[in-house]
């Protein structure tokens, strides 16, 4: 187990820039998990933790040592892979103990570690079958037995669960949760998805375009996103964003639409630039007199457990998370009203949070 | 076909059959010949049923060759035919591997000039190369020997492109995987790309021997040693002297005796070639 500590790490293809200046300390033991769109960087991030592309510039630790130009069989790492990465022609038992075989270890210990391995796993009945003939599930197990045997200092985990159905990924997040509070073993964890990240992180690195835009505890991140990409990106349905100017007590959009702040509610400087973001469970029915904004539905979900009303405001879509039992049909004007504490103020320059009192 | 009309169905037997009998005839006759006597085969017209020689034609061919054209045995023709079947494919699917791994799995300076030089010898064959690879091969006094025989044709850029394509659709994870497991890369060679590479090299294999064992011009230029015939250029050898003076019936034995091998390595590796189709996933 082991500390792993990234210090201003870039990182370039030739002339083209993947990685800015990223910093992030993954404390032992802990499990945090890296977010963000395709082509942001996140893969990349952990291909350079594991040894597999160079970095460019900065410094990667694990466990207290450098390791730019360790190997990556010398970094005590073990890499999950999103398409599993099992060899082929080997069976269970032989993939898992492949990595072992090549160290060195007597056949007993060998063994020995396959067995604990396939015991946490749930793979002894497997142990003689190739890859092909396991089911998608059982083949991410592998791949993660294969990880699990030799003991590393660090897990890395690579999309794993990304080639896998709906159903196989919830319970597979599961068993990865509880896999890793039984092993307690440091572990970074790539997704586009921004539930496995929510779910399985301890603290999450939310990135875009190669930059880190925020790190914190799920629930943080949730409740207090940095900047607007943070406030669109994580949660679903996500966070409504409305860009216009602050008046009197209201907000003015670009074609002329307000938006009436409510009163104790924070709000940049009277005349300033801003985007307004509100959660769509934030936004509830009022009553018209009250209401800061009025929507027309155009699209209905009805999920079962919530109901998600769709419509367009002032040209930006808008989405509100209604009870279940909610009655409305496409056509309907929703009087919305605002919570003034579950508003958010992003700066439209920078795109960053505007932490602002509340007047 | 989806469609079930007899009359469809005998036209289609109809002319599968006149192929078979196009392709299976010329074969017959040569068989029906190697179990003739001589005289009954310079019968006008030969007869089609196969006579009563056949036992001592084939052993005469197999130990004494044609005696009145002073072959040497077919049963030492077969031999160096073997090894250099043998030792062209062989040869051809070692070196083949290895650059074509080389080429994929490593950067190296001048990475694609070598792949590209590789693949322009695709568009020479043997023969535009023929006198240069003489002269080399007799200034290193390789005539008549079997390395003279082989190592010229090992080289192969059709074969190192096959196993190029094929390393580029193994996922780079395993190699990736491989590497954090520890393994070098020769070790990621040899116990992941080559039993992978299985189902390609049965392939090549069939097609390689087949390509060795009916050499014909370079065996021809490079021997001039009796011992050192392959079966392919003793049956030349033996029809040297006019009709006449032709043992057609040792020649027929021997013709069928020089199909034989190829046609068994087709029938035996075709089982693998079922197999490695059917089992191949990665």
């Amino acid at each position: 187990m082991a500390e792993v500590v990234l210090r201003h790490v870039s990182k370039s293809f030739g002339k083209t820039q993947v990685i800015y200046d990223m910093d992030l300390v993954v404390a032992d033991g802990e499990f945090v998990v890296i977010v963000g769109p395709s082509g942001c960087g996140k893969s990349t991030v952990l291909r350079m933790i594991a040894g597999l592309e160079p970095v460019t510039g900065g410094v990667i630790e694990i466990g207290g040592r450098v390791v730019n130009d360790v190997e990556p069989k010398d970094r005590n790492i073990a890499m999950v892979f999103q398409n599993y990465a099992l060899y082929p022609h080997m069976s269970v038992r032989e993939n898992m103990a492949y990595g072992l075989r090549i160290r060195g270890m007597p056949k007993a210990e060998i063994a020995e570690h396959v067995a604990r391995a396939a015991k946490i796993l749930e793979l002894e009945g497997l142990l003689d079958r190739k890859p092909r003939e396991l089911s998608g599930g059982q083949r991410q197990r592998v791949a993660m037995g294969r990880a699990i045997v030799r003991d590393p200092a660090a897990f890395l985990f690579d999309e794993p669960l990304s080639n896998l159905d709906a159903k196989l990924r919830v319970q597979m997040r599961l068993e990865i949760q509880k896999l890793s509070r039984e092993l307690g073993t440091t572990s970074l964890y790539v997704t586009h998805d921004q539930v496995e990240a929510m779910t399985l992180a301890h603290r999450m690195v939310v990135m875009n375009a190669g930059r880190v835009e925020q790190i914190g505890a799920p629930l943080d991140v949730y409740l207090r996103p940095a900047s607007a990409f943070v406030a669109a990106f994580i949660g679903v349905p996500p966070m409504n964003l409305l860009a216009g100017r602050v008046g009197e007590g209201a907000f003015t959009l670009g074609n002329g639409l307000v938006v009436r702040l409510p009163a104790g509610a924070p709000r940049p400087p009277f005349g300033a630039e801003a985007i307004l973001g509100v959660r769509p469970e934030h936004l509830a029915p009022v009553g018209e007199a009250e209401a800061a904004l009025t929507l027309t539905v155009e699209t209905i979900e009805r999920l079962g457990a919530d109901t998600l009303a769709h419509g367009t405001f002032d040209g930006n879509p808008m989405v509100v998370r209604l009870p279940a039992e909610a009655t409305l049909q496409p056509g309907t004007r929703l009087a919305l009203g605002l919570v003034p504490d579950e508003i958010h103020w992003f700066d439209p320059q920078t795109q960053k949070r505007l932490d602002l009192p509340g007047g | 076909m989806v469609e079930k009309r007899p009359a469809l169905s005998a036209a289609a037997y109809a002319i599968l059959a006149l192929g078979v009998a196009i392709v299976a005839l010329p074969v017959y006759v040569t068989f029906v010949a190697s179990t003739q006597t001589l005289d009954q085969i310079l019968e006008v017209p030969m007869s089609l049923v196969p006579g009563t020689e056949l036992l001592a034609n084939y052993t005469a061919a197999l130990t004494s060759g044609s005696e009145r054209a002073a072959s040497a045995p077919v049963g030492r023709m077969m031999v160096v035919s073997l090894v250099v079947a043998l030792t062209v494919s062989f040869g051809k699917i070692v070196i083949s591997l290895l650059s074509a791994f080389a080429i994929v799995y490593f950067r190296f300076p001048l990475r694609m000039f070598f792949f590209w030089m590789i693949f322009v010898t695709l568009m020479l064959p043997v023969e535009v190369r023929i006198l240069p690879t003489y002269e080399v091969i007799a200034d290193l006094h390789l005539l008549n020997t079997y390395a003279g025989l082989t190592v010229p044709l090992i080289a192969s850029a059709t074969a190192t492109f096959l196993f190029r394509q094929f390393f580029m659709t193994i996922p780079d994870e395993l190699a990736e995987a491989a590497r954090i497991d520890g393994a070098s890369p020769m070790r990621f060679f040899w116990d992941v790309v080559v039993p992978l590479s299985r189902t390609n090299m049965a392939a090549l294999f069939v097609i390689l021997f087949i390509y060795g064992w009916n050499q014909y011009l370079w065996p021809l230029l490079i021997t001039t040693e009796e011992s050192m015939y392959t079966v392919v250029i003793g049956i030349r050898r033996m029809i040297a002297g006019g009709d006449a003076a032709t043992e057609w019936n040792i020649v027929m034995a021997t013709a069928m005796l020089a199909m034989l091998p190829p046609a068994l390595v087709v029938l035996l590796m075709q089982r693998w070639f079922v197999k490695g189709l059917v089992e191949t996933e990665k």
